[in-house]
Order: C-alpha cells, then structure tokens, then sequence
C-alpha cells in the first residue's frame, strides 16, 4: 500500500487547487481580452439570481457554455485550457430594466466543427439555459465569423437565383397556405392549388403539420398539386410552384419524398423546422443538388423565441437557418395575427437579407458581421394579413418577400380566384405607385391607391370592403430594448 | 387568355406615362435598363430578342422610350418588355422586369400530358401560335 491521501502531492497553484472557485477567476471573464476575427461572439441577455453579481453569472455562461464544470478539475491542465476557454468580456445592464444584463462572450473558432450546426448549438445552447445560478437566459445575437460561416453551404438557391428560375423581378412574391389545414382529400386540394395560382399567386403552400395523413397521403397530395400548378401556368404563361411539404418521421423518408417531388416536375419543396438542424442542413445539401428551392416553416420556434427574458431571440435563429442553407424562413409580417414588433421585424430581414451587417442597436443586430457571401434567405411574411395592407406591406417588407396571404385569398366570398386577384391587383397598383414617386405609406393615400383599384376590379373591391376593419393590435413580447415603437394597423 | 408575365399584368396595360415613371425609377436606383421582344412567350424562355445591348448609365428617361419605340416599330409583332439590372455585390441581377406590349389576341398556351407508368404524368407546356406559325409570323 502507498501512503495515505495526506502524504501525496497535490497541485499547489491556486487556480487548480480542487474544489469549487467562482468561474470569473477560474478565467471565463475577461474584461481586457481583445476579440480575435475568427472568434465566435455571443450576446446574452442574463438575469441573475437574486445575490448573484452579473459578472460572475456571465463568466459561468461563459463556461458551461464552453469547458467548464462546476468544480475544477486537473485534467484542465492537459490541454491549452486558456485557449478553449470561452471568455465573457464586456457586461452592461439592459436599459430599462434592473435585473438584466447584457453578456458579451468570445468562443474560439476551434471549439467548433466545421460545418455542424448541431455541434454549434450543443455548445452554445447546449446545457447552460438550464443553470440554476441564473434565473433566465436568452442568446440575443451572435457574430458568425467569415472563417467559420465558410465551411457552412448557406442557401441551396438564394433570392437572386430563385428570382431567375421564376422569372419574377422587382416586386413581392405572392403565396397562400391551403387551408384548411387538415382533412382535404387529394383531389380537393388541388382544386384550391388550381384555383390560388389561376387568379394570380406565384406560390401554394402545405402548412407545417400537412404530411401524410389518413385523410391524405403525401404522393396523392404531390400528384393532385403538379396537376394544379402545371393547368395554371399554362392559363397564364408564368411559372407557379406550391411548396411541397416533405417533413416526415425519418430523413430517408423526407429525402424519398424530395426525390418524387423533383421526378414529377415540382419547383420547390418544403420542410419544417422541428426536423432538427442536422436534418435541415442535409435537406439543404440535398435542394442544392437538386436544383429545387427549399421553403422552411418555422414550426415550433415560438416556444422559445417568442419570451424577452428567456429563450432564443428569433434573430439569431434566422443566422442559423440561413447558414444551413434554406432558401425562405417565415420571418413575420408587422401587421399580422403573429407576433412581431417592426423594429425587430426589419432587424429578421436584415439579417436575412443584406450581404453584410452593421450594428444597429433597435432593430437588436449587436454585431458586425460578413455574410461571406452565403446567398440571402428569401422571408416569408404569412399570417392574418390582407390585400387591404398592401401599402403597410410595401413599406415594411421591401421588394425582397413572399406575401402569403391564406384566409386572405381562400376566405375571398367569391372564391379562391378571386381572392388570388384581389392580392395581385393589391400589390401591382401598390408597386406601381411606389415606382411613380407616390407617398403610398401615408393613411391618407395607400387605401385610396387601393380603392380607386378596386372601383376597376370588382375582386378586389369586395375584399377590401370585407376586410376593411380587420387588424391586430396588441403589444409586441419582444421588442426593441433601445426603442419602443407601436405597430401601426389600419 | 393574358399573359401574366412581368410586374404589371393584372392591372391595365402601362400608360406612356407610367412607363415612364418606372424607367425613372430605375434610373434613380442606378440601373442598367434594355428593351426585349418575344414572339415565343413560353414561361421558360429565358432569353428574349434583345432590342440592342442594355442602356447603361441612362440620365434620361427619353432614352429608353425612344429605343422602345423603335422596337415596337421594328420588331415582329409579340411582346416586348422592360428589364433593369442591378449590377451592385449581392445582386447582379435582375432587378425590374415588365411588359410594355403585347399582341391584341393572345391564343395562349395549352397544357400536354403524357401519361406513364402508374400515375405519373409528363406535363409539356405548349403554345398555340408557336404550333401554328413560324418565327416572326406568329401574331401577325
């Protein structure tokens, strides 16, 4: 026997001596470190426990989100333990608030698998949103360095290049959802295809949970749509799609029904976003292969992005999805039924759309960041809007989206056509004005562009009397902490 | 049936005016501009006539009105439209794209399916004066 605990040796320094250290001296705060370019940064929005200083809570976020545990442990020292170590350096309080504290943290580029979503967020989502020496967490933002963005594919097709294949330019897409949602047969729904894309829609849409049901099985619904797309681009001349929703319950089968998707003809398909990040990326690897567009919905991203205080900042899922490739992201509509403040809004498209960003504090972007030239996300505005907003529409989205307007094409008293015209006329009359120079975002003269439309289209019209007082107004969850502002409605 | 291509083809077709504004329009956003013509307007004809090489760093819109002028004078009777380019990082596209004439009659397309193995069928879109006429005589 050798001798007792008491007689050996053990680690004298004073960082490694064991047992448990605050991890803001066990070097997870660093207030001088200077950020390397290929750092990864994250911004987090912190609420200490009540007692708990907000530098040693942003140092532990910093560690559990990178190699720390909560007691120190030797085998540290058989690694180049300061470079793995995630650095919190700058923390600032929430303005507005008095328990909340922004945390900058720096993760080296190493930490990281190259091309991995899943292996990005382990980390950084990993473990640390359930730390009990904090009482909520949110990830804000993040910068994406150009050298790791790089190893990512980013959108299989792109705006620029979806535009070309559609041979659309210059003015908003225009979409539906089949609704309703569940229980149509095959056949019946692609009667509402038809009939969408005949009165002047671009794209149909599955909803997120259409997969393949009882009522329906996926190729009946795959078959009836091509019928439905293909009638209706030979009645008007333009290419059509309707984004055929692949989700399943294994990736092999999602990948089956891509495949059958592109054999009949199909421009685009679609999956969700509960498929899981692995998933998406081999979806959007698959797409690109394929020459097909890949549509996201973003099932399920409320659950955590929706809360101030806790959880994702949609924001930030936008980055991620457009690093592993889709090529539209639903993103918010400002004046719809679902959530969305217009600062935050504009902050989603930016992100989605723009080749670089700027910081730019109320629309919530924190950093700096070179797109590395990743083609740009096509989002998806979808949600109780109607063609009567066409002007708010306009003003807040761009030129760069794909109004999606469900009950406000198939609610349409005069059926689904006319409802598919009312929007078409809505947005070419609204484009029209803008291009002429007209104050079109004004109360006073959008809706008049639209009623003196409306006098020359009955379709639209009746739409815009029906829906004329419709609006949603309720105070955004998340919103701007640099700026309030109130969605306007009409 | 109407062809629905472009930007503008629910509402009634462009004024001289309107064509105008949005020429102007492109202008003030820098784009390139040129004039295309068709007398075959399948959905996947990407590649119009060109009515010369597009117009870069148009000043005035004149230009381009006299140049569509010309070739609605010239050109055999079709369609003709309006593109502008963006040649900024990030787009190098496409950036306008609008129909500026069309034929009084327009047959349209007709939808051909060939029928394969279970329930797969080949869609063939298809034009009616394409069928009919050769090049140049097609809606004369």
């Amino acid at each position: 026997m050798s001798g007792t605990v008491t007689e050996r040796t053990r680690l004298k320094s004073e960082r490694y001596e064991s047992g448990v250290i605050p991890y803001a001296k066990m070097g997870y705060w660093d207030s001088k470190y200077s950020v390397k370019e290929t750092d990864i940064l994250a911004l987090f929005r912190v609420t200490p426990q009540p007692g708990v200083d907000p530098v040693e809570a942003a140092a532990a976020v910093a560690g559990e989100s990178s190699t720390a545990t909560w007691t120190v442990v030797w085998t540290d020292l058989l690694t180049a333990c300061d470079r793995y170590r995630a650095k919190a350096y700058r923390v600032d309080p929430v303005p507005n608030s008095t328990d909340q504290y922004f945390a900058f943290i720096a993760y080296e580029c190493d930490l990281f698998e190259e091309g991995s979503l899943a292996n990005l967020t382990a980390s950084i989502i990993g473990n640390v949103f359930g730390f009990k020496a904090i009482s909520a967490l949110r990830l804000e933002d993040m910068r994406i360095p150009i050298a790791y963005l790089k190893t990512f594919q980013g959108p299989a097709t792109g705006i620029i290049v979806e535009r070309e294949r559609l041979d659309k330019y210059g003015a908003p897409l225009l979409g539906a959802t089949v609704k309703p949602k569940l229980g149509l047969s095959g056949k019946n729904y692609g009667r509402v295809v038809f009939e969408g894309l005949r009165g002047g829609l671009d794209f149909l849409k599955d909803d997120e949970n259409i997969n393949s049901q009882p009522f329906m099985r996926w190729r009946e619904r795959f078959l009836y749509c091509m019928e439905g797309i293909n009638r209706a681009a030979a009645a008007t001349g333009e290419i059509k799609g309707s984004y055929l929703n692949m989700t399943a319950g294994t990736m092999d089968e999602c990948i089956k029904r891509g495949d059958y998707a592109k054999q009949i003809g199909s421009v685009i398909t679609m999956i969700d976003l509960v498929l899981g990040y692995t998933a998406i990326q081999t979806a959007a690897i698959w797409a690109r292969e394929n020459d097909m567009i890949l549509h996201l919905h973003r099932a399920g991203n409320s659950t955590y992005a929706r809360q101030k205080n806790h959880g994702i900042n949609f924001r930030v899922i936008c980055k991620w999805m457009r690093m592993s490739g889709v090529d539209h992201i639903h993103a918010g509509t400002v004046v719809g039924k679902l959530e969305g403040d217009p600062l935050m809004i504009k902050g989603f498209y930016d992100v989605l759309r723009l080749t670089d960003l700027e910081i730019n504090l109320p629309f919530g972007i924190f950093f700096d960041m070179d797109w590395a030239s990743l083609r740009k996300c096509l989002p998806v505005a979808s949600g109780g809007i109607h063609c009567g907003q066409m002007h708010q529409l306009l003003h807040y989205l761009g030129d760069d989206v794909i109004l999606q307007f469900g009950g406000g094409t198939i609610g349409h008293p005069d059926g689904i056509q006319s409802g598919a015209t009312a929007n078409r006329v809505a947005l070419e009359c609204m484009v029209l004005a803008r291009n002429s120079g007209a104050d079109y975002f004004n109360p006073e003269v959008g809706p008049k562009i639209l009623a003196d439309a409306g006098r020359m289209c009955g379709p639209l019209q009746t739409a815009l009397d029906l829906w004329k007082d419709i609006s949603f107004n309720y105070v955004s969850t998340d919103t701007s902490d640099f700026s309030e502002t109130a969605t306007a409605n009409v | 049936m109407r062809l629905t291509q472009g930007m503008y083809s629910f509402i009634p077709d462009l004024t001289d005016a309107q064509i105008e504004a949005n020429i102007n329009y492109a202008i003030g956003k820098g784009y390139a501009m040129n004039v295309e013509w068709t007398d075959d307007p399948h959905p996947r004809n990407s590649y119009w006539d060109l009515w010369g090489l597009p117009l870069f760093d148009v000043k005035d819109a004149a230009t381009v009105m006299y140049e569509l002028k010309q070739a609605k004078k010239y050109t055999a009777q079709g369609y003709i439209r309006i593109n502008a380019f963006d040649a900024s990082y990030g787009v190098e596209s496409c950036a306008m794209s609008f129909i500026v004439g069309r034929p009084d009659d327009e047959p349209g397309f007709y939808l051909e399916r060939q029928e394969g193995a279970g329930r797969f069928i080949h869609y063939t879109i298809k034009s009616y004066c394409v069928q009919m006429y050769r090049e140049g005589q097609r809606y004369a």
